[in-house]
């Protein structure tokens, strides 16, 4: 039987910018962290493709947390719009892009059959929301501020308030989930899950800037949080062997 | 100042990875998305079932599983695959499953991927699946692949799954569980994030 043909390997994410697997602070890692060596991810067309998704995939309110999970009134809290640009790390676009979010609600409580926080439940705020990326890799959606809330890490854990994001890059190792902060939280530097990544610069990246031009008079604040997917490298085979 | 200015200001590098946390379920779980074949899809109807366990053997009840895979001739309905155009319209490709359910198993309908030709510069790749894993603990998501088990001579000739050590191999192999014949075949793979039975996993 002859010998595969050696592969070309896939662009990784940064050892520099990702936080490890194992990071003791975060004590869910222990169990959970692989302790083998990974290896490089070879680049075939599973590599060189990804999910491609489209309108239909979406609902109308699907971009407006403060209306998707409405029941009989407005949800409690402050009102914030969230937006920002997707690109890759060669400065492109990310068209047409799956964005999911999800969070708790204004007083730290997620609809979760586990979460046991003694906050209450909003019955008008489900917290979860999807939008799809413009032509410039834009993103735009409007939700309640989440609030803090205890989890048991360590004593006095409190996990700062965050917007959990999902994005599906231009191909399957652009894969992206991430969280976005708030600024001048005085919880980030005690949060295990933050601080898990090892450059203090690039942990910054994670968090949103207030930005008065997206304000709106009378409705919302405004956040941007501009996010950047490790590249897609595109060499479509061009020569199958049919 | 515009917002467009604020924008290119504060782009600089890759975001970093966080984890999906425990609560993900109703902002990432959507029913049917474990399902990846519609009325009319061509091919063998599978479904691939298992659990994925933590260093202390445990089974998991937060973690989330992504699939990625060829339609049954072996095609990506994505523009970077040449035969692209010509793709199962009835078969999405991708599939998201959690392991939340009272038995903690992800369980995925699906039809079994074909060979996806050979290239002047890759040998042909047996049928498999690209997956990812997700969690609480899990920081940055887990790249790994699936096998069959019933494809012994395909695999043997995988530039991929051929570079590995038997037990690296064993790792990603999903055994049939039912008759070949049967309508639709049940494979099981348990994963393991830690142990003797380790899971191969690449680079994310």
């Amino acid at each position: 039987m002859p010998d595969p043909l050696p592969l070309p390997l896939a662009p990784r994410l940064s050892d520099a910018v990702h936080p490890p697997h194992l990071s003791p602070d975060y004590r869910s890692t222990l169990a959970r962290a692989p302790r083998q060596r990974l290896l490089p991810r070879p680049q075939t067309l599973a590599e060189l493709t990804a999910p491609v998704y489209g309108e239909d995939r979406l609902k109308p309110l699907d971009h407006d947390l403060t209306r998707n999970g409405v029941r009989d009134g407005a949800p409690q809290g402050e009102r914030i719009i969230v937006t920002g640009r997707v690109i890759d790390d060669t400065g492109r676009p990310v068209r047409r892009a799956l964005v999911e979010v999800w969070q708790a609600n204004a007083a730290g409580r997620y609809i979760h059959k586990l979460d046991q926080h003694d906050a209450p439940i909003d019955p008008n705020f489900t917290g979860a929301g999807r939008i799809l990326t413009d032509d410039e890799g834009c993103y735009r959606f409007i939700s309640i501020r989440p609030g803090a809330y205890p989890w048991r890490n360590q004593p006095n854990a409190w996990r700062p308030p965050h917007i959990h994001f999902s994005l599906f890059g231009p191909q399957f190792p652009t894969r992206l989930v991430t969280q976005m902060y708030f600024p001048g939280d005085p919880l980030l530097k005690l949060d295990p899950i933050y601080n898990s990544i090892p450059d203090e610069d690039i942990r910054r990246r994670l968090i949103s800037d207030y930005d008065h031009a997206v304000t709106e008079p009378g409705f919302g604040l405004g956040y941007r949080f501009d996010i950047v997917l490790c590249g897609g490298r595109m060499t479509p085979f061009e020569n199958l062997k049919l | 100042m515009s917002a467009t200015a604020t924008a290119s200001a504060s782009v600089s590098g890759q975001t970093p990875s966080q984890t999906v946390g425990p609560f993900f379920h109703y902002g990432l779980i959507f029913p049917g998305e474990n399902v990846l074949h519609r009325e009319g899809a061509q091919g063998q109807r599978i479904i691939v079932t298992g659990q994925v366990f933590d260093g202390d053997g445990a089974p998991l009840p937060d973690v989330m599983l992504e699939i990625w895979q060829a339609d049954a001739h072996g095609r990506y309905r994505h523009p970077a695959d040449p035969r692209h155009a010509d793709a199962d319209p009835h078969f999405f490709g991708f599939g998201r499953s959690d392991t939340t359910h009272a038995d903690q198993t992800f369980r995925f309908e699906t039809v079994k991927p074909g060979t996806v030709p050979a290239t002047e510069d890759v040998s042909p790749l047996a049928p498999h699946l690209a997956v990812h894993v997700f969690g609480r603990g899990l920081l940055t998501h887990l790249a790994t692949r699936m096998y069959f088990a019933d494809e012994a001579a395909a695999n043997a000739t995988d530039p991929v799954f051929a570079s590995l050590s038997a037990a690296q191999q064993k790792s990603l192999l999903a055994l049939p569980q039912n008759d070949a014949d049967s309508d639709v075949r049940v494979y099981h793979w348990d994963l393991h994030l830690q142990g003797d039975s380790e899971t191969l996993f690449f680079h994310p």
